[in-house]
């Protein structure tokens, strides 16, 4: 029988060791879904952890807009993150017509812009903390080469001296490209917004999953206009490259980044804290290094690079209309444009 | 007061053991293969929420054009790829085996480099080479490398080596009193080529062809990031599966693409059995002949094909290292700063290089213990036969199918193991099962070449097996052990089919990292984490040649004394 006890110490050791691999996940754990930009995903962790030394804050899933929204409906049943923290309102609204969130008040709420918090429910199921916008990237050194000028409004990116010159990101999978759409929408209203679409299309040189992607290719010279949005804009073009960052003239669309505590959280506690730091002036000055427009009033300062008077541009967004008649849009779009798009949409 | 014929029915300890051990293996089997691919079924005849609803998810699909023409994408990616790598892989192959011109090792070596890279690497260095900024674009002549040229032109610089190595091994097996005679009688070259060469390496090549093809269909990397607006089934099932979270959609395109695949896999297995009977014992092994001519020119083949892998290599190594292409070409390090990036950091290449480990090591030793007691176990011939067939299904199986399949069956919440999900646990054990196929043929090789008598002869003295298989099979299976170890090292740090639906957020690889930071268009970071893996498997390799170089010097010697006296 020697060899049956040794064959059983060898298996228990196996066993050990494989469930060493399988380093067990600790339980103060507050897992957040984000779809905020990676670069700046570090910075958020270590400022949130230095005021909250107990909480370890794990980015459970970091995606595009899309495809976050699209994780949290499939997990519906069985959530995985605690938080969803800087993922589109729009997106938010939608998910919160689907009840995941828990409604709560963070302290010091009242501080924020009453038209940046959800307006529906009191305590609010989503608080916005800063809104991106939409913006094109124009690189002026493949705009001379390829003869396209820079373009000043939406319209002109249907003439036929764009064509195969632009990129935008497709609306399945980017929350940048779903507020194009749909602020096109609001813009000119369903028809003429389906039209000048169509027009576009004709001179899109390709789809991209995310809503950088266009700009970061255009300051590569990938191609010459990109429909992105301002923060990586004015960030690429600090960075040197030859790109102008332009708000068209018809105006442009924008969303909140929000955020909304997951009903029935595993750690609830920890959630609340992260919604109650997200409110505080400290996390404002934060979203100000890169965002022109955040939550709190009166602390955002100019961001180098920005367009000009692209505050002004923002349309008069209507959150509801967008989160309600999300999927309708998306299908549309899909069926419309779908076969140009590229993989992972 | 045994009996004779007691003496054969009777089960010893041994044989209760061994069948044990094989009911545990067979339980293993169904728990990582067959469930999980049956789930993939199941799921495709679902709705979302989990009713029975036929085959109305296969109506949708193919009432949806742009998911059809999927299939036929894939099919003549896969048929031109096929076409084109075998063509250039066998005039290299027969360079490597039938001229005599020098250099053979170098180039054989450089032929075999694609193998360290992901199918990644190749796609995004032509972009950086043909893309509209690349640096030959001219010879584009205006067409668009995005798209199906993209692809192909990656998926021959990856495939290449597979298809090599196949080839060489055909061409290398010819019998020379063939040639002889041919000569003999004065057949002119070519003719001798058409009459003899082809036919004798006909079965070689058309296995190559399906392997081939079998690599192109299934392939996902190089589609995603040069394929454009252009679509391929795994492309579909990714997409499917991570962008719109349409599982029942996802599946079904999964079975439509195992389709091809079983087909191909069949025909493959059907043309390697015949090839086994080619050489006879009266064979004298063919032995080229210099011929000033024809080496000259086999060596420029080789030298403009090696120059054209190193280049695509090359290209990727210096765009990870450019500071911003085009505009400002000054080297710098910033592209491997991964924590600064959209979807890699710096935990996932460690993650990658301990997954591998972990592979390497778990799989040698848990795919040479199956097969040493699938092939050593003197009874139960019909569950060790069936579990050899079962070791070859995991080689038909595309790496995004069982990932989807261990998606569905581990995510399962009524799973008891579910707790294995998004650990390293699972992307260990699904690159363990989708490479299982090879090494385990290898490690049965290996143990065929032992003689039954070894067993046979502890058994009548009574020494338990597990004691001969340590002192004797063990050693000398050392080679077989370690062709086994690197083959699993190095396919796991580069594979991303298997596991791009398994990682979870403390789990992120190098491998999709690639892909996360391409998508995010972070091109030159995504090439520097490529980059990143070539070095270490090309680094692992070389170790790795050198230590077995130095056991065997060590321990195999009594293999030389024994072909000397020979």
């Amino acid at each position: 029988m020697n060899y049956y006890l040794r064959l059983r110490t060898i298996i228990t050791s196996l066993v050990a060791m494989v469930a060493l691999i399988g380093t067990a996940v600790a339980q103060d754990e507050l897992i957040v879904y984000t779809a905020i930009e990676a670069d700046e995903l570090a910075m958020f962790e270590q400022e949130f952890e230095a005021d909250n030394p107990n909480i370890d804050l794990k980015w459970g899933a970091r995606d595009s807009t899309g495809i976050i929204t699209a994780k949290l409906l499939a997990e519906k049943d069985n959530p995985q993150a605690d938080i969803v923290w800087g993922l589109a309102a729009t997106s938010l609204v939608f998910l919160a017509n689907e009840d995941y969130f828990e409604g709560y008040s963070p302290k010091g709420v009242e501080m924020l812009d009453p038209k940046y918090v959800d307006p529906t429910m009191n305590p609010p199921l989503w608080v916005g903390q800063r809104a991106w916008i939409a913006s094109i990237c124009y690189n002026t050194v493949e705009g001379e080469k390829n003869g396209v000028p820079q373009p000043s409004s939406w319209q002109d990116l249907t003439k036929p001296e764009y064509q195969g010159h632009v990129v935008m990101p497709n609306p399945n999978s980017s929350g940048t490209g779903f507020l194009d759409v749909s602020s096109w929408l609001q813009i000119w209203g369903e028809e003429d917004g389906w039209a000048f679409m169509d027009a576009l299309h004709e001179n899109i040189a390709w789809y991209t999953h995310s809503g950088s992607k266009p700009c970061k290719q255009a300051a590569a010279g990938e191609i010459t206009v990109g429909v992105s949005f301002a923060y990586r804009g004015a960030k690429l073009k600090n960075q040197g490259a030859p790109v102008e960052v332009i708000a068209p003239e018809e105006g442009v669309g924008w969303d909140l980044e929000a955020f909304g505590i997951v009903k029935g959280a595993k750690n609830m506690a920890a959630a609340q804290a992260l919604a109650d730091w997200s409110v505080t002036k400290k996390a404002n000055e934060i979203y100000n290094r890169e965002y022109a427009v955040v939550a709190m009033p009166g602390v955002a300062q100019e961001v180098e690079n920005f367009p000009p008077n692209i505050l002004e541009k923002m349309i008069n967004n209507d959150f509801a209309w967008a989160a309600g008649n999300r999927q309708r849009i998306l299908s549309e779009w899909q069926n419309r444009y779908g076969a140009k798009s590229e993989p992972k949409s | 007061m045994a009996t004779a014929s007691a003496i054969v029915t009777k089960y010893s300890r041994d044989d209760k053991f061994q069948g044990g051990i094989l009911v545990l293996i067979a339980l293993v089997v169904a728990i990582a293969v067959l469930l999980p691919l049956f789930t993939i079924f199941l799921k495709s005849v679902e709705n979302r929420d989990g009713q029975f609803v036929g085959i109305l998810n296969y109506v949708e699909y193919f009432q949806t054009p742009a998911l059809v023409a999927s299939i036929y994408n894939t099919i003549i990616i896969g048929v031109v790829t096929t076409v084109i790598v075998i063509i250039l892989a066998f005039i290299y192959a027969y360079a490597l085996t039938r001229s005599c011109m020098p250099y053979k090792n170098l180039f054989r070596s450089i032929s075999l480099i694609p193998l360290l890279a992901p199918s990644l690497l190749p796609a995004i260095a032509l972009i950086y080479m043909f893309g509209n900024q690349g640096y030959m674009k001219e010879l584009m002549f205006g067409y668009e490398i995005r798209g199906p040229i993209g692809i192909v032109i990656s998926l021959v610089f990856w495939i290449f080596p597979h298809v090599v190595i196949l080839l060489s091994t055909a061409l290398s097996t010819a019998d020379g009193r063939l040639y002889e005679a041919a000569k003999v009688l004065r057949t002119k070259s070519i003719r001798t080529f058409f009459k003899i060469t082809l036919p004798a390496a006909k079965y070689g090549v058309m296995s190559a062809c399906f392997v081939a093809f079998l690599y192109a269909i299934t392939d996902f990397g190089a589609c995603k990031v040069i394929g454009g607006w252009f679509t391929v089934l795994s492309l579909d099932i990714y997409k499917q599966v991570v962008g719109q979270q349409n599982f029942q959609l996802g599946s079904v395109v999964s079975v439509i693409l195992l389709l091809p695949v079983v087909v191909t896999f069949i025909a493959q297995r059907q043309v390697q059995r015949k090839q086994t009977a080619q050489i006879t014992p009266g064979s004298v092994p063919y032995q080229p002949k210099p011929n000033r001519r024809f080496d000259l020119l086999m060596l420029l083949y080789c030298i403009a094909v090696s120059f054209i892998l190193l280049a695509i290599l090359g290209t990727a190594a210096f765009a990870s290292f450019v500071k911003f292409w085009p505009y400002n070409l000054s080297l710098s390090l910033t592209n491997y700063q991964f924590n600064l990036m959209d979807g890699g950091s710096w935990q996932a290449y460690r993650n990658s290089v301990v997954m591998s480990l972990y592979t390497a090591f778990i799989g040698t030793a848990v795919i040479f213990c199956s097969a040493y007691f699938i092939e050593k176990t003197r009874r139960y011939r019909g569950l060790r036969s069936s579990l050899n067939f079962l070791s070859i299904v995991p080689l038909a199986t595309p790496g995004m199918v069982l990932g989807l399949a261990y998606l569905f069956f581990f995510n399962d919440p009524l799973n008891p193991l579910n707790f294995i999900y998004k650990t390293m646990i699972i992307l260990v054990l699904a690159n363990i099962v989708h490479y299982y196929t090879v090494p385990h043929l290898t490690a049965t090789t290996a143990l065929k070449q032992l003689d039954v008598e070894f067993e046979s002869v502890s058994a009548s003295l009574k020494v338990p097996f597990y004691k001969t298989f340590w002192h004797v099979t063990l050693p000398i299976c050392i080679p077989a052990l370690s062709n086994i170890w690197i083959y699993l090292f190095v396919t796991a740090i580069t594979t991303v089919s298997a596991v791009v639906f398994l990682y979870g957020h403390d789990t992120n690889i190098a491998a999709v990292a690639v892909v996360n930071m391409d998508d995010a268009g972070d091109v030159a970071p995504a090439a520097a984490m490529a980059m990143m893996i070539v070095y270490t498997a090309m680094g692992v390799r070389i170790v790795h040649w050198l230590l077995t170089h130095f056991i065997e010097k060590h321990t195999q010697k009594w293999r030389q004394q024994k072909l000397t006296s020979d």
